[in-house]
């Protein structure tokens, strides 16, 4: 690998070699230009949240870049996990569990849906799509989504909470499913169904496997969108026995007014599991990213 | 045949995602129009007409969402287009920093809003924050970032831009890399520089890629609260309030009425905006 790679290197230099001097000179500046520009712009936020995560509670109250004069993370960690009665951790089983469940849902559910609407195009066909483009665009409406809730008695509880995941995150994974459904050759359909296979063993047994790569996609990007949500859990999932890492972070924003130190702990490990999503599937989250937004 | 295909591709496959999207997104979607007429307390309602509606159009603190709203949703839009254009080209040119630019650039995307707006409203503290320290080390007077009724607005945007624009660039990047080779090559032969590169040649043909960042950032940019809310809870008084957080704080007090007809009328601002900028700029792409 590391051959290939400064094979290239020579190969770009001697490509360069006959360009003039200027535009290669021109071309380092660019680069540097760009690192210096996310040293600015996103590694000191980002310093500034680690370092002061680092510092004693008298020491964060400047705000400032310096280093600490001495380490406290780990005691910060101990402090901010053991507020109020443990409840980061609380907020963190609530999370997984709605973040895994939800994400499970939409995967069997999504998959499901894209792959009949996909194969099957009749007259109920236009009216659907319009029905998803529709969930894309407007945002839910609230105090009626709780009146529904309530009425079915889930009203601030998990399952609720975990169903308006489900719906909101519905179109555009349908989306994703119906766009993947289309590379699909219909003959393995019919070689199936003419083997004897029934729609469900179709589905479960060969159309759900060969959709793995845009399920991975759909894990990836839901359990980011769905862990990080804050608005839903604040609405649909109130009350402090019921806490998710959001609405924790929001409520520790008032009670750590003076430790500033506590608060950026908080952030730094709930930035934990999106950063090792991040260092794991960058590329898949970039290619669904883009495959869902350009389709859509 | 028909009846095989039929069972095969039977829509109670879609069923169970139907169910749950009909029952928790449709249903509650329509039933606003109803509630938004009424003073409403989950348990009971009574009918008012347009009672909600005129108080949203007549009260100075809930008029000033539109407005925020749209300047927000604009500024954003804006920024994130040209930014994202910009940072596409720079990232798909032959860059040896490039896989790390990327990544920098995209990795907000990925963190929770309510972090970000905690962290940047630290650091624009008008006093003690880092951004006011290094404008004074260079020589700048300081602002009150997020305290400043003229400016808070625009902060909380510049900080959402901050963010989202690592989405607006990877979708710019793959636009950029679907041109075809071929307008290069042409643009050789007739001898134009790197400015008709850009201009003449990336610009209309990333067009499609234009068109997504446009809606997708307008619309999220009509619908925002989590970082609104995390930096200035509307604040300082209400100048910052978009509708989103209009809606919270009504829905708070107990207005269930009043929040739905904020909800009603988010909805049209979003239909009456988005869906003819999405028809436009789809039959703007087809003209090509």
């Amino acid at each position: 690998m590391s051959t290939i790679k400064s094979s290239e290197h020579i190969a770009g230099h001697a490509q360069s070699g006959s360009t003039p001097l200027g535009r290669r000179m021109g071309r380092l500046g660019l680069e540097l230009l760009g690192i210096l520009f996310t040293i600015i712009v996103f590694w000191i936020p980002f310093y500034f949240i680690i370092v002061n995560a680092l510092k004693s509670t008298q020491e964060s109250a400047d705000l400032s870049l310096a280093l600490p004069s001495t380490y406290h993370l780990w005691e910060n960690i101990m402090t901010v996990v053991q507020a109020r009665n443990y409840m980061l951790l609380r907020a963190f089983w609530n999370s997984s569990v709605l973040t895994i469940v939800s994400v499970l849902a939409l995967v069997i559910l999504c998959g499901m849906a894209g792959y009949v609407m996909q194969r099957r195009r009749d007259r109920l066909t236009p009216t659907l799509d319009l029905l998803i483009l529709v969930g894309l665009i407007i945002p839910p409406a609230i105090v009626p989504t709780i009146w529904v809730l309530d009425g079915m008695g889930l009203f601030k509880t998990m399952p609720g909470l975990i169903l308006v995941e489900v719906a909101l995150n519905f179109p555009f994974c349908v989306l994703l499913y119906k766009g993947f459904m289309a590379a699909i050759p219909r003959e393995i359909d019919e070689a199936a169904v003419i083997d004897g296979c029934g729609g469900f063993r179709l589905f479960f047994n060969i159309i759900l496997p060969l959709l793995q790569p845009v399920s991975a996609t759909v894990i990836v990007l839901c359990a980011v969108t769905i862990f990080n949500d804050f608005a839903n859990p604040l609405y649909f999932l109130p009350g402090s026995a019921n806490v998710t890492v959001q609405t924790t972070l929001y409520n520790f924003k008032s009670q750590y007014v003076t430790q500033w130190n506590l608060l950026f702990t908080n952030i730094l490990l709930i930035t934990i599991p999106p950063l090792l999503l991040f260092l794991f599937f960058n590329k898949r989250i970039v290619a669904g990213m883009t495959a869902g937004s350009v389709k859509g | 045949m028909n009846r095989v295909f039929r069972r095969t591709y039977s829509y109670w496959f879609l069923m169970p995602a139907a169910v749950i999207y009909f029952v928790i997104f449709l249903l509650p979607t329509v039933m606003s129009f109803f509630f938004s007429f009424t003073r409403w307390t989950l348990a009971d309602w009574e009918f008012i007409g347009l009672d909600n509606f005129v108080m949203f159009f007549q009260e100075q603190s809930l008029r000033i969402g539109f407005q925020n709203t749209l300047i927000y949703a604009v500024v954003t839009c804006g920024l994130k287009v040209i930014l994202g254009l910009l940072l596409g080209v720079l990232l798909t040119s032959r860059l040896r920093t490039r896989n790390y630019l990327r990544s920098v650039i995209f990795f907000p995307t990925l963190i929770s809003t309510i972090a970000v707006g905690i962290a940047f409203s630290m650091m624009m503290h008008p006093t003690q924050g880092i951004i006011n320290t290094a404008l004074g080390w260079a020589g700048l007077p300081g602002l009150d970032w997020l305290g400043d009724t003229r400016v808070a607005l625009l902060s909380i945007a510049l900080v959402d831009v901050w963010k989202g624009v690592g989405f607006a660039t990877v979708i710019y990047i793959s636009g950029i890399l679907s041109i075809p080779p071929d307008y290069y090559e042409a643009l050789q032969i007739d001898g134009g520089g790197a400015w008709h590169k850009f201009w003449n040649i990336i610009v209309p043909l990333s067009r499609p890629a234009t068109n997504s960042v446009i809606i997708l950032s307008f619309i999220g940019g009509l619908r925002s609260f989590d970082l609104v809310w995390a930096m200035t809870q509307g604040g300082p008084g209400f100048t910052t309030d978009v509708i989103a957080s209009i809606i919270y704080k009504q829905y708070q007090g107990g207005f269930y009425g009043l929040a739905t007809a904020g909800n009603v009328i988010l909805f049209v601002i979003v239909t009456v905006l988005a869906f003819p900028l999405y028809r436009y700029l789809n039959k703007r792409e087809v003209d090509l």
